[in-house]
């Protein structure tokens, strides 16, 4: 029988077929923790599950990127503890302060590959499907039992697929594409479902990671993007992991690229989405690019377009956290870093930055920020009373030129 | 008797326990047990009792995989969590600790505030006012979770994951 993307890779670490529905336990590839939850992870490993030693030390990586460099004694401590941690158990995969953010450092490493069950501590961690893995995000005690056995238990999940057609206009984006996505299947409409994007094999790897990460925001297990086309060619893809004709799918959602509009989901929730043109005159405080949906080098990139050989709007900051160390150099590289700052742009450390509201950025009681990430709750970012609008980067280097919400259209030459 | 603390749809993580409050961020991790709903209903935490029960809209605990969400609500002694869907990293955590789940919609049926019995090996709710409402049929997985207070304990137990052949 045809088989899903996720039913394939599930099927291969089980060791045996497997359908939609079965609950199976399966071996994992990759196992990633991350500053913020490591402690926990690690004092449950130890004490609460009695294992001295983690399962297989090359397959475990410990990324410092959530509070990276620390901001308080506490997570110094906590993330000094975390490294002795690692030296001990002499693991192979350590990234630390500057490095990244998780899921594309373990993307950039070549770590993360197709057919592969990643698993993180993170919800985010659907962003491993940019590269045709399994991601999928889970908690500090499913962590810690990975860490112990290499294995955990999983609920072979249905498919939602997204198929897209045509190609985008000048100023829309994957980003674009994944918030129309959230916008028609809303924050469940994958619930316990794998999301396959087709018809996106013309997306880097980069872009592939935006539409991957976002698919947790519609509730999806896993989000997977096929690994064909060029920008995949470099992927090592087992010859058993491929898109079969006659696969069973809870749903499809046709896009139409070449007539999506840019869209932008407003406070306080991620599938509260409307084209951008219908949002009237919103004057923006912050405009903040960065995070592992949109701080990548080609993020920066398409906002550097909009804004070389121009200056931000008096009274508006436009902060630049890069996803990774890489991304940065490259930036820095090409010119587009000097483009950003001589905007008037200003650029954090590599990492989550203020994505989840504890360092580098935080907003204040009233702030209105576009935000160039996954997630506008109430009190994501900081102050509870602060506003959050998601968008692409094309949008937030155009409404840092104007300091209002603007389309890019209006302002591309 | 236990409480029905009703709550509506797509509560988030955030909202459960906002990153603030998160258990390495306080100095006691113990006082977890103050922060669950701390802004999005602040009366919740100082007067919940051991047993008392949570009734939720569509997509309940959707956001972030942060664990302490459905910690707090552990440590405080939520008894069971009732919602027509869970989000998926919430459902699994929340099992993976023991807190009993149902998935059924009973936000018609039941109001904040009521008093009910629930007998978790019959899976039957009865209300203050008599009613009886027979919530669905918990897998044999998850009652093999819940017996042992936890997965934790199960394969401390058992060295196995539930529904595993050893
Ligand atoms: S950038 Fe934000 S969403 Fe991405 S991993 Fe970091 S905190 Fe999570």
């Amino acid at each position: 029988m045809p088989q899903t993307l996720a039913e394939q890779i599930l099927s291969h670490a089980a060791g045996r077929s497997v359908q939609a529905g079965e609950v199976v336990t399966v071996r994992v590839d990759l196992a990633m923790i991350h500053d913020s939850l490591a402690p926990g992870i690690i004092r449950l490993l130890h004490e609460d599950l009695g294992a001295e030693r983690v399962w297989d030390v090359d397959k475990v990586a410990v990324v410092i990127d959530h509070v990276a460099p620390a901001a308080t004694v506490q997570t110094a401590t906590h993330q000094a503890n975390t490294r002795k941690w690692v030296r001990e158990q002499n693991i192979t995969h350590l990234f630390d302060v500057g490095r990244g953010i998780s899921h594309q450092v373990l993307v950039e490493e070549r770590l993360a590959q197709p057919g592969m069950i990643v698993a993180g501590s993170d919800s985010h961690s659907t962003g491993y499907g940019a590269v045709g893995a399994f991601g999928t995000g889970m908690g500090s005690t499913d962590m810690a039992l990975i860490l112990a056995t290499g294995r955990t238990w999983m609920r072979v999940p249905e498919t939602v697929r997204i198929l897209a057609r045509g190609q985008f206009r000048p100023g829309v984006s994957a980003k674009d594409l994944g918030l129309y996505a959230a916008r028609v299947l809303r924050a469940d409409g994958a619930t316990y479902a794998a999301v396959e994007w087709h018809g996106v094999d013309f997306l880097s790897v980069g872009d592939r990671m935006t539409l991957a990460t976002l698919s947790i925001e519609v509730g999806g297990k896993a989000g997977i993007v096929p690994p064909t086309g060029a920008p995949a060619a470099d992927l090592r893809v087992p010859d058993w992991l491929r898109v079969e004709a006659g696969a069973t799918y809870l749903r499809t959602v046709e896009v139409d690229l070449d007539t999506l509009e840019p869209q932008i989901s407003m406070p306080p929730f991620v599938d509260n989405v409307a084209d951008l043109r219908d949002v009237g005159k919103v004057a923006v405080d912050v405009v903040y690019l960065g995070t592992c949906t949109n701080g990548r080098y080609e993020d920066m990139a398409a906002a550097a377009q909009i804004l070389r050989g121009r200056t931000i709007a008096k009274g508006t900051r436009m902060i630049v956290v890069p996803a990774s160390s890489e991304s940065l150099q490259q930036a820095a590289a090409d010119g587009t870093l000097t483009t950003l700052l001589a905007a008037g742009a200003t650029i954090g450390t590599p990492g989550c930055g203020a994505c989840i509201g504890r360092h580098m950025g935080v907003l204040a009681p009233g702030e209105v920020c576009v935000f160039t990430g996954n997630r506008n709750f109430r009190g994501r970012m900081g102050s509870p009373d602060a506003q959050i609008y998601l968008t692409s980067p094309e949008v937030a280097a155009a409404t840092a030129l104007t300091g209002y919400i603007t389309h890019p259209q209006d302002v591309m030459a | 008797m236990a409480r029905i603390w009703k709550f509506g749809s797509d509560v988030n993580t955030d909202q459960i326990v906002p990153g603030r409050y998160a258990p390495y961020m306080l100095k006691n991790e113990d006082d977890l047990r103050k922060y669950p709903f701390v802004e999005a209903r602040p009366d919740f935490a100082p007067n919940v009792q051991p047993g008392d029960i949570i009734v939720g809209g569509n997509n309940f605990g959707c956001g972030s995989s942060r664990e302490y969400a459905p910690l707090a609500l552990k440590l405080v002694g939520v008894g069971a969590i009732i919602a027509p869907l869970f989000a998926r990293i919430f459902f699994r955590n929340a099992l993976n600790l023991g807190i009993p789940l149902f998935t059924i919609d009973l936000t018609e049926q039941l109001q904040d505030g009521q008093q009910v019995q629930l007998d978790l090996a019959t899976g039957v709710l009865t209300t203050d006012t008599g009613e009886q409402i027979q919530l669905p049929e918990p897998s044999l997985f998850m009652r093999e979770v819940w017996q042992a207070g936890g997965i934790v304990p199960f394969y401390r137990q058992y060295g196995r994951f539930p529904g595993e052949v050893a």
